[in-house]
């Protein structure tokens, strides 16, 4: 037995193609940006190493680096303050059965499915000045000839993009933590009935705490994934107007394969992978209590 | 108390609308003439059901090619992905050797690293090396990109199964490789299929890669022909409309076929992992 799955030569069998695909293919390139940040390189002179002044300069001399920085911060903070909640509200009414809840879940999640490709082209289409729904509707609440243009105003560029990035993955959260309600034991439940326990203290005492690594999971998704947005803004705005509504990523990809500032764009590419990391492990140390107090439960 | 239950119910109800609202509304002006969308009917149902939107999308526009690449990208990476990965993930959940925690953290990483941030080495990998601009252009790094979160789904699901499955084959006189193929793959087939859907989406929906390495007409995916298309078509609202709904289709179809076995998954892979 020990010699069926202990054999190199077997390991090695099943392991490799996938390891070697995977190293190539997506480990090395990130250690090559990374290299690339600390150079002067335009992809055809030569490489003139500079040691961090890319990263110096993206502070220090790049407004609209910080702008988009900013930008993404506040991504991150509508997705921690008001998509998870909605998603955790709408995880905790389904979990504990309501009529049509199979229906409901399966509403929720359909704009997941769907490409931002396709997303960003139908909201840019419900903003649009003319014929957009949303004018559709302040015009028929009263104000007949409004025709503000939500997306081409650097006042309302970026948060026009912020809705449906919020509004796309509120049921993706929403079904990890239903997943992890319908995972709790029932037994917490009857236990907190016979004792006689309210709906908010079962909710506070029994829920939320055994919720606390799912709740970690999801705020570790929420929160990368807002620090490497891309798709939806690319398609709405391109990071326009004047600069208005970028993002790290939108502005990385113009340095990288519009004007072709292969060192500093890496620098930027690399600072996106550094705070992704960073992130998931200070949430990972501000969760380490709560869970251990999930797991004492 | 009842009160308190029917504005519950009220609320998932308005949040359900919020959800599907733009979705039926994208399905309907994907019917209509610019006369109605632009006109007296932005909002309700087509007064004449134009289905010849999709008929001039077919011909106007190269959406046949598209689609038909984006079928071949996806199946060619589900397929390659899955059975890499379901391998991968056997020997590091399964078997006895010593550098395995540290594959387990490489893929693991994997997860949290953003693809954009190895875009240009590849592009410059792929270019130096010829393939940028074919078909494995970017199979390959589909195909890369995808592993991690398909071994993660699978090794939950390897760890679940009794050691004794391995040991009686074991005893029976059957090798790893005749053990593997005919006893374990068939018992973790919810899981690679499960892998399988979240591949399959990422894959049809991808945006970043299609749009950087792929430069003719020939080799473009869906999401990055219906948006050069967009451009190129900005005012006819029901020809992109139904080239919108065409590329959301098979996504939703496939959605609602397996939508209980996604749910189950995400319990077993987000929750655990």
């Amino acid at each position: 037995m020990n010699n069926m799955l202990g054999k190199k030569r077997f390991v090695a069998c099943f392991v490799l193609p996938a390891l070697i695909l995977f190293i190539s293919f997506s480990m090395i390139p990130l250690f090559i940006s990374g290299a690339y940040s600390l150079f002067q390189y335009d992809g055809m002179g030569e490489m003139k190493f500079i040691g961090l002044v890319n990263y110096i300069r993206l502070f220090a001399e790049d407004r609209h680096f910080v702008k988009a920085v900013l930008n993404s911060f506040l991504l991150v903070g509508a997705s921690l303050l008001i998509q998870l909640p909605i998603s955790l509200f709408l995880a905790m009414v389904l979990a504990r059965g309501v009529k049509g809840e199979k229906f409901f879940r399966t509403v929720y999640f359909l704009p997941v499915v769907i490409s931002s490709m396709v997303i960003g082209q139908l909201w840019m289409k419900m903003f649009n000045s003319e014929y957009g729904l949303l004018n559709h509707l302040i015009r028929a609440l009263g104000a007949s000839d409004f025709s503000y243009s939500w997306l081409s105003n650097p006042k309302t560029a970026f948060l026009s993009t912020l809705i449906p990035a919020v509004w796309q993955y509120i049921g993706y959260h929403m079904l990890i933590f239903y997943a992890g309600i319908k995972s709790i034991s029932q037994d917490y439940y009857e236990a907190a009935q016979i004792d006689g326990a309210s709906k908010w203290q079962v909710n506070t005492k029994i829920t939320l705490p055994l919720l606390a690594p799912v709740i970690k999971t999801c705020v570790i998704f929420s929160i990368t994934g807002s620090l490497r947005a891309f798709d939806l803004i690319y398609v709405m705005t391109g990071g326009g107007p004047n600069h208005a509504s970028e993002v790290p990523a939108t502005l990385m990809y113009n340095n990288l394969f519009r004007r072709g500032l292969y060192g500093y764009g890496s620098a930027q590419a690399f600072f996106i992978v550094v705070e992704c990391l960073l992130f998931t492990f200070i949430v990972s140390k501000l969760f380490k209590k709560a869970e251990e107090n999930a797991s004492a439960i | 108390m009842k009160m308190k239950k029917k504005i519950k119910f009220l609320l998932l109800c308005l949040i359900a609308l919020t959800q599907l609202f733009p979705l039926y509304w994208l399905f309907t002006f994907s019917l209509k003439s610019n006369g109605e969308i632009f006109g007296d009917n932005p909002i309700g149902l087509p007064q004449v059901w134009r289905w010849e939107n999709y008929g001039n999308a077919f011909t106007q526009t190269n959406l046949i090619r598209y689609f038909l690449n984006s079928v071949f990208y996806s199946m060619a990476t589900v397929a390659v992905a899955g059975i890499l990965s379901a391998m991968a993930a056997y020997a590091i959940a399964r078997m006895k050797w010593k550098l395995k925690s540290l594959v387990f953290g490489i893929f693991a990483l994997g997860i949290m690293i953003p693809a954009q941030a190895a875009l240009l080495p590849l592009f410059q990998v792929l270019d130096k090396t010829g393939l940028k601009g074919g078909y494995f252009g970017l199979l390959i790094p589909y195909i890369a990109g995808a592993l991690p979160m398909s071994i993660m789904i699978l090794i939950g699901f390897y760890k679940s199964i009794p050691i004794e499955i391995e040991e009686a084959a074991c005893i029976d006189g059957c090798g790893i490789f005749r053990c593997f193929a005919t006893i374990i793959l068939p018992i973790i087939k919810p899981a690679i299929a499960t892998a399988s859907i979240f591949t399959f989406l990422g894959t049809w929906n991808e945006l970043m890669l299609a749009n950087t390495f792929v430069d003719s007409d020939r080799y473009r995916t869906l999401p990055v022909g219906i948006m050069s298309f967009a451009g190129q078509y900005s005012t006819d609202w029901g020809l992109i409309g139904a080239g919108m709904v065409i590329a959301t289709l098979p996504t939703i179809v496939i959605y609602f076929i397996l939508s209980n076995q996604i749910q189950d998954s995400l319990v077993a892979g987000a929750v655990k992992g």
